[in-house]
């Protein structure tokens, strides 16, 4: 089959490999039907990920038909179709059942390394790096679906694809960034990077019932999908504007009531502070950019809530540790418990309230992955998001 | 904390005791911590400290063959070559000691760090005097440099940690991890009763058989197709709380484990705390067995109660594209599917 494969930074082909097969019980092998680039698979195209070998599959946003089922998968049925969420869960284990489903600890052969890494090991995670498992991804013509009995949740018949899509991942990342912001009447809420999931962020902030929502990146298309189709009330472009006198100017000089890091660690930002970061990450003395997380705290305000959903993969320098502990903030994070939110939020979809498919820009065949991959990361064309089909 | 030896002995009568004390080990200090001896994926502290150790040869082969030179590009002009001969004969020896000490060269290591500090303090001292002919942005930036080779050099020799496994031939492998489980102490104490159980999660293990009430007969995979075979006793068995076997009389290898569970509070599963000791006897077996367990015991031990825990808690082994055989440390592939 064909599969869209990491051969180094910046490398990535589509290649002929072996189908997947069976090796659980709980397993299922789906035939892809619609996948995506998310801005985190960036972090793998550019290399700021470690633990990638040549020939890694990626993607972990994808859908399609199930063909294929192991002898324990009760639930699901050949050509069922279902979207499946990026983290693979067990169901079983402590933190499944307290729907910490990123955080399942039976998911990750490799946890012994993300345990190094990290001090306790998360869950497995579809196409992303071996410490996350080693599983294959779903940017491919067809993917092993691990626990397939717990995560799939079958997509109602006439729902086309784009609508439901995004429950993968990038919607319940963006819908969890703004439910931890713990939204109250009359909030105002900032939101840093209106990529695909700053979008959602700022899409799940008006659901919740923010008042205000400002959205702060440096590329005017996104600043006005933010605007025009996400519903925030308010822009800042950071390249033109100071971005923490803009929100003190916008909020009378208290300050958002809560903050999103929807960046993560490859922010960029005008001026030296940028500059320093670089040269050290190059130097290999800090392996992220916390350009947007100083930023985020930095603003917010007295006793407010830093929800941090941008990705990040080890260690950071120059925290604001005397702003956010003198300041009584709270910082809320997580990869997604992407199982948590899927059906409430496909209910949503099936009500009108929202209709994810308008975050994408580029519909390209599986084939075009590696322009796909180049055009996002350099943000070219107006590229938001890329949706592949095999 | 009780250790498992002696919360063993406290349970059991004399004639066991003796045994006992005689043959399991305690628990080790920091049983809980992760395991350090193992490199990873990612940067391979061997490889840093053999890259770290050519570094070292190669600085000091400068700096005895031409100290001014070295001198100049650090931006201190006005130093005695004597004293860059000097620095030029310890890195020398620093290299030297990293390759001496095979795979883990910690002490040298830490020597690295010393030598680091004493440049460090040699560059502040030349900064501060304001020597003439001292250039302060050159002078940053050897600091700079450095520091740089200063972390990598502490990171280094963190990582290979001290050796809490001991693998010498002729002495005891001994191991202690833990592990919770979401099961009940029963349950948990119903599957390991069972030795039978042992190879669906130690995946060295070919075979477990009953031969008796106390008694079974294990069969051990080793390289090229090879076999190591024992029998093994319970030597003390206390339902829902502990266990413990040791091989008997003409084992090809000399081993004992314990095993005992701790129900957490508030029903949030339960603490399973392992310790397996092996003495290697030497001769054949003994090569066989330090190959079996290569160089991290250990981390053996943690594979192999992580897969008992996705046994119990999923039904089955959690297997990847990268890691088909769900083994964990072993040699991965690219995650993708294997050719039928």
């Amino acid at each position: 089959m064909k599969a869209t494969c990491w051969h180094g930074k910046r490398d990535m082909r589509v290649d002929d490999v072996p189908d997947p097969k069976i090796l659980n019980r709980r397993d299922a092998i789906v035939r892809v039907t619609s996948t995506a680039i998310c801005g985190s698979d960036l972090h793998l195209y550019n290399g700021f990920i470690p633990t990638m070998m040549k020939g890694d599959i990626l993607g972990h946003e994808f859908m399609g038909e199930v063909v294929e089922t192991g002898p324990d998968v009760g639930n699901l049925h050949v050509g069922d179709r279902v979207v499946v969420p990026f983290p693979i869960a067990c169901g079983a284990c402590l933190a499944c059942e307290a729907q910490m489903f990123s955080l399942c600890e039976n998911s990750n052969p490799n946890a012994w390394i993300a345990e190094k890494l990290m001090g306790h090991p998360p869950a497995g995670v579809f196409g992303y790096s071996h410490m996350m498992g080693g599983f294959a991804g779903g940017q491919a013509e067809y993917v092993r679906v691990p626990f397939a009995d717990v995560g799939p949740l079958k997509v109602p018949d006439g729902m086309p694809d784009e609508k439901v899509l995004f429950l993968s991942d990038i919607f319940p990342t963006g819908y969890m960034a703004a439910e931890m912001c713990g939204i109250k009447p009359g909030d105002t809420i900032a939101v840093w990077g209106c990529g695909p999931v700053g979008q959602f962020a700022i899409a799940s902030a008006k659901m919740l019932g923010a008042e205000r929502i400002i959205a702060i990146d440096r590329f005017a298309e996104r600043l006005a999908m933010a605007a025009d189709k996400a519903g925030a009330t308010d822009t800042i472009d950071y390249q033109a504007q100071d971005v923490l006198d803009a929100l003190k100017d916008m909020t009378g000089g208290v300050g958002p009531d809560a903050c999103i890091d929807a960046v993560g660690t490859e922010a960029h930002a005008p001026g030296a502070l940028y500059a320093y970061d670089r040269f050290k990450q190059a130097l290999m003395l800090e392996s992220d950019r916390p350009l947007v997380l100083r930023q985020a705290i930095m603003a917010c305000r007295n006793g407010g809530t830093v929800s941090v959903v941008g990705v990040y993969g080890g260690f950071i320098d120059k925290f604001p540790m005397g702003s956010f502990m003198n300041r009584s903030l709270t910082m809320k994070t997580g990869q997604c418990h992407v199982h948590r939110y899927m059906k409430p939020l496909l209910a949503r979809i099936e009500n009108g309230d929202i209709d994810p498919s308008f975050v994408v820009t580029h519909r390209m065949k599986l084939d075009e992955a590696a322009e796909g991959y180049a055009m996002f990361s350099n943000k070219q064309d107006d590229c938001v998001k890329v949706v592949l089909t095999p | 904390m009780h250790t498992l030896a002696t919360r063993a002995t406290a349970r059991t009568q004399s004639p066991l005791r003796r045994t006992f004390e005689a043959s399991t080990p305690t628990v080790a200090r920091g049983a809980n911590r992760p395991d350090r001896d193992v490199t990873t994926v990612g940067i391979d502290p061997t490889r840093l400290a053999r890259a770290l150790g050519w570094f070292s040869l190669s600085l000091g082969i400068a700096e005895v063959l031409a100290p001014r030179f070295v001198a100049r590009l650090a931006g201190v002009r006005h130093v005695h070559p004597g004293l860059v001969r000097l620095c030029g004969m310890r890195e020398i020896a620093s290299g030297m000691m990293i390759f001496g000490q095979g795979k883990k060269p910690r002490a040298a290591m830490w020597s690295r760090v010393a030598g680091d500090a004493m440049d460090i303090g040699t560059l502040a001292a030349v900064a501060s005097a304001g020597a003439p002919g001292t250039r302060k942005g050159t002078l940053a930036f050897a600091a700079a440099n450095v520091l740089g080779v200063t972390a990598l050099d502490v990171y280094c020799a963190q990582a290979f940690g001290h050796d809490r496994t001991e693998s010498a031939p002729g002495r005891s492998i001994r191991m202690a991890r833990s592990v919770v489980v979401n099961r009940s102490p029963e349950e948990l104490y119903q599957f390991w009763h069972d030795f039978t159980n042992f190879p669906r999660f130690m995946l060295h293990l070919e075979s477990v058989q009953r031969t008796g009430d106390r008694t079974s007969h294990w069969i051990a995979r080793g390289p090229a197709g090879t076999r190591v075979e024992w029998d093994s006793e319970i030597t003390v068995d206390t339902p829902n709380e502990l266990i413990a076997w040791r091989s008997q009389e003409g084992a090809d290898v000399d081993n004992s484990g314990i095993v005992a569970f701790e129900p957490r509070p508030g029903g949030r599963g339960t603490i399973v705390r392992v310790e397996i000791e092996y003495t290697p006897l030497g001769g054949a077996a003994g090569s066989l067995v330090a190959k079996l367990f290569n160089a991290s015991p250990e981390q053996q031990v943690y594979d192999d109660l992580h897969r008992m825990k996705q046994v119990l808690e999923t039904g089955e082994v959690t297997r990847s594209d990268a890691v088909p055989k769900g083994l964990g440390p072993v040699r991965q592939h690219a995650a993708q599917g294997e050719s039928r």
